[in-house]
């Protein structure tokens, strides 16, 4: 796949023709800057924007960070060479005007945008581009992209060929081609050099660095972070976009991040108008603010499904070994096909979509999502509930039932164990709520125990000490690659039997061979084939049992121009270069 | 007092009799649904002696909200036959105080997020809520009047650390020692043997503060002079204390008790509520108030607040009770 992507949206601009600066705030760029002039309605500047953020980031250190509140953050203050649009799930330049691929799919060649410049007014080129990989891609940084950017056996190599070109090599075709390059940041060289080179870039730029130590490409940069509050990021005068009129962007001054930890305090302060945007709202939540709608100056909207998916998963691993005897005992059934099955024919899937999300969600039979419009296989069976046919193949398998309705095993031992969930989400506790009260059809005793997140990955990962578990995966941009540790059997992630020397099951070699074919191959229809098959495979053997999908639900103050939320990751803070107070006001005050 | 302290105990032991339903079949199909109205004016305008109930009907595409089916009214009638169920876990009958021949189930106190009544829940959540509060108080009670009274009365070395001893214990970050416990049990325990344990656990850990105080009433109890004048006629130590010393504890240790009893009750509330509790599908008043802490549920369903309410007469009835035996009590030491 030969192909020569440039860009339509790039246009050269000349900074002479740009509206006034803001008063007090300094604005250069070299005459022959090459701005992106975005294609969105064009705004007005001025203004702030609030937005109820669940956590503290951990860190503002595009390298280490791996959770999601710091890459909310991170992301609006960094960019990327080349960027998948959230809306159109397509790439489009970014830092990178254009690109070129080899026909073995192996080298990409990158030309990057003129005139661009850091946060700090420092001028970024193909040096910052190779010291940007040499980092992520350094053992000893340990950074997490580290994997992502490993394809094949060898990570890429990068060189550069002048202050505008750069060149990738890999040491195998890329299945995705040119999202290999979303989301990973380029980092200041100027800045970050010496921290690398004296071993400690992972610790760099925590929440307490100061403001100008700090410095990015993207639309904002750090202002001021007040622990426990709020983390306040101010507009980058240097950014590399304009709007089609010639304003610089972004339009808003400010981006307010207020960390509100519980779920229904963020949405009761985002229904007094304390905040401007509100992302990830519960459903039940979503339906007191609509009730409210009316009254309020806010609007709500259900995108639909996410590319999230909560499941049912059995302990499957091997626990030899570790003391856990009474579990090892249940596991003969859990590793019975025939209990798996009845297990996910008995549970109520569209009672969990109405009861716990209150039909903001949908019903799952296969791990991938319907959001999720590019991988789904939607030829996947959906068998409907039944309790006769579970029963039925219980009975097939040998159980039996006590007079008092009790499910007993082949040995006549009483079917019964435990599903632990996590206490902070409300909605999966309910979910194993109603999947106890389904088993219990059955004849299976279940109990149901939850426990803080922490000790349960406790359990998941390291002490292996639990039976069945109910859990979301999501957050990733949909493409199977970024699910590569799930699904190999010796992923760090493959959660109903970890980490395994060699696939356990015939099945698990067959998805360790589909999922590295699809990794490697570059024709997009086959890596779909091959992942359908993924689908099929995990649906007909139930290591998960899938259940739902919630819909992503967001909400925004009215007036908020170019506010288009997607299903992706960062729902509704996108485009938030783009975001604009169709009148003047600003926003909510923290 | 006693009396309607009796009445509420007796109404929750025989749960299975005076609710219609039972606590944890979930009817999906009425998730939230309000309390039943009872009507005595059918829509011809006609007065019933006998109140009458309309089944609920969910409004099309909506969640939570239900209109009664006026097609068809339903009386309530007492003494009902329904299937048996097992009272005090002692006998089953298959009579129901209340019930009415609804297709729709008769929820008088509403249902809750799973379709499951309320009112059932609260008068089985009692049997937990109320039982855990005896018996918590009972333990911490027993130990602490034992280590109390041997403190009193034998003073020295013994008192020094007995006492010292309860001020470790009146220390400990209890909350999280629970925490600890919790996390420490394995999975395979049932729900209510974990709470059962947690309940034991709260009980011992609580004995230092009645041990206190029973130490400072056997202290002066026997330094008081006729209890000196009857040692130095040569009285041992169990004849002192069964006839001058314990006496004198019984009225304090009976307050204490109606003291202790509330706390403890309140004690399950709280743990339950922080999900240290009995789990689910039981009911406790602690579990079902647990749902409050999510805002729809406190900004919509008011019937939700219940057992928060039942809670205040149980702590009147047993706060009037501790007056009335304290009162005795200091009449009979004078």
């Amino acid at each position: 796949m030969n192909r020569l992507f440039v860009g339509s949206l790039v246009a050269p601009f000349l900074l002479a023709a740009a509206v006034a600066a803001p008063a007090g705030r300094v604005q250069r760029a070299p005459a022959a800057a090459e701005f992106l002039v975005g294609q969105a309605e064009t705004g007005r500047p001025g203004g702030q924007l609030v937005v109820v953020q669940r956590a503290e980031p951990r860190t503002l250190n595009p390298v280490s960070a791996v959770d999601n509140p710091s890459r909310d953050v991170l992301r609006r203050m960094h960019a990327d060479l080349i960027h998948v649009n959230r809306e159109t799930q397509r790439t489009e330049p970014a830092l990178a005007t254009a690109w070129k691929v080899s026909p073995d799919g192996r080298r990409y060649t990158l030309t990057l945008r003129r005139g661009v410049q850091f946060s700090d007014g420092h001028p970024f080129d193909a040096d910052d581009v190779v010291f940007s990989f040499r980092a992520y891609l350094d053992e000893k940084v340990a950074s997490p992209y580290r994997d992502l950017l490993t394809v094949g056996t060898k990570p890429i190599a990068v060189r550069k060929l002048d202050q505008q070109t750069v060149q990738f090599d890999l040491s195998e075709p890329y299945g995705a081609g040119e999202r290999l390059f979303d989301s990973v940041a380029m980092l200041p060289r100027h800045l970050l050099e010496k921290p690398y080179a004296e071993g400690r870039l992972a610790e760099t730029w925590g929440l307490t660095t100061a403001a100008v130590e700090i410095a990015g490409l993207g639309p904002y940069r750090f202002k001021q972070y007040v622990a426990g509050e709020q983390l306040v990021l101010e507009r980058n005068p240097f950014y590399w976009k304009v709007d089609r009129a010639g304003t610089h962007l972004p339009y808003l001054d400010r981006l307010v991040f207020a960390i509100v930890p519980n779920a229904d305090a963020q949405a009761v302060r985002f229904q007094a108008g304390e905040a401007d945007v509100t992302m990830r709202l519960s459903a039940a939540n979503f339906d007191v603010l609509l009730r409210d709608q009316p009254k309020r100056n806010y609007e709500l909207t259900d995108l639909g499904a996410s590319v999230d998916y909560t499941f049912l998963v059995f302990n499957l691993n091997d626990l030899s070994g570790r003391g856990l005897a009474e579990t090892e005992r249940r596991q003969a059934w859990f590793r019975q096909l025939a209990f798996r099955r009845a297990v996910s024919l008995a549970i109520d899937r569209e009672g969990i979509v109405r009861l716990v999300y209150r039909g903001h969600a949908v019903p799952l039979w296969g791990h991938v999502p319907p959001g999720n419009k590019l991988w789904v296989n939607t030829a996947l069976p959906k068998p409907r509930r039944s309790v006769p046919e579970a029963r039925q193949i219980l009975q097939g398998a040998g159980f039996k039932w006590q007079a008092d309705g009790a499910l007993l095993d082949a040995a006549g031992r009483p079917v019964e164990f435990t599903i632990v969930t996590n206490v902070e989400n409300a909605e999966r506790v309910q979910i194993a709520t109603i999947i106890q009260d389904d088993l219990k059809q059955l004849g299976m005793r279940v109990n149901v125990v939850t426990l803080e997140l922490r000790a349960l990955t406790a359990r998941l990962l390291t002490t292996r000490d639990y039976e069945g578990l109910v859990l979301g995966l999501g957050g990733s941009d949909g493409d199977p690659n970024t699910e590569m540790n799930v699904w190999l059997s010796s992923g760090g992630f493959h959660i109903w039997n970890l980490g395994q020397v060699k696939p356990a099951t015939p099945w698990e070699a067959e998805l360790d061979t589909l999922m590295r074919r699809q990794l490697t191959t570059l024709d997009a229809r086959e890596r779909k084939r091959l992942y359908d098959r993924v689908q099929q495979l995990v649906v007909e053997n139930l290591p998960i049992t899938s259940l739902v999908s919630p819909n992503v639900l967001v909400g925004a103050k009215k007036g908020l121009g170019n506010f288009r939320p997607t299903v992706l990751d960062h729902h509704a803070l996108w485009n938030v270069d783009e975001l604009y107070w169709r009148e003047r006001r600003s926003g909510a005050t923290p | 007092m006693l009396a309607l302290l009796a009445l509420v105990y007796l109404a929750v032991i025989a749960a299975g009799f005076v609710a219609p339903g039972d606590p944890v079949t979930q009817h999906r199909e009425f998730v939230f649904a309000p309390p039943a109205r009872l009507h005595f004016v059918d829509p011809a305008g006609q007065f019933h002696w006998r109140p009458f109930v309309y089944a609920p009907v969910l409004r099309p595409g909506t969640f939570d909200s239900y209109d009664e089916d006026r097609a068809r009214m339903y009386p309530v009638r007492f003494f009902v036959r329904a299937p048996p169920v097992r009272i005090a876990g002692l006998f089953s009958w298959e009579r129901r105080l209340i019930g009415t021949e609804s297709p729709a189930p008769l929820f008088l106190f509403g249902s809750d997020q799973y379709g499951r009544d309320v009112f059932a829940r609260l008068l089985y959540g009692g049997q937990i809520s109320l039982f855990a509060g005896l018996l918590g108080a009972a333990l911490s009670l027993g130990i602490g009047v034992v280590l109390g009274g041997i403190a009193g009365f034998y003073g020295g070395w013994l008192d020094e650390i007995l006492m010292r001893g309860a001020e470790l214990f009146l220390a400990l970050p209890w909350l999280y020692l629970l925490f600890a416990v919790r996390m420490s049990l394995p999975l395979q325990i049932a729900p209510a043997q974990a709470f059962l344990l947690i309940v034991i656990v709260v009980g011992i850990v609580g004995w230092a503060r009645p041990a206190r105080l029973i130490r400072g009433v056997v202290l002066s109890a026997r330094t008081r002079d006729y209890v000196l004048a009857a040692r130095s006629a040569g009285a041992s130590d169990p004849y002192l204390l069964r006839r001058h010393v314990l006496p004198q504890v019984v009225g304090i240790a009976l307050t204490q008790a109606a003291v202790l009893v509330p706390q403890y009750v309140l004690a399950e509330v709280t743990l339950s509520f922080f999900g240290l509790g009995v789990g689910e599908p039981v009911p406790s008043w602690g579990n079902m108030l647990s749902g409050l802490h999510r805002y729809h549920v406190l900004a919509s369903y008011w019937w939700m607040f219940l057992p928060g309410i039942a809670l205040i007469p149980v702590f009147l009835l047993y706060y009037a009770l501790a007056d009335a035996l304290h009162q005795r009590a200091s009449i009979l030491s004078h």
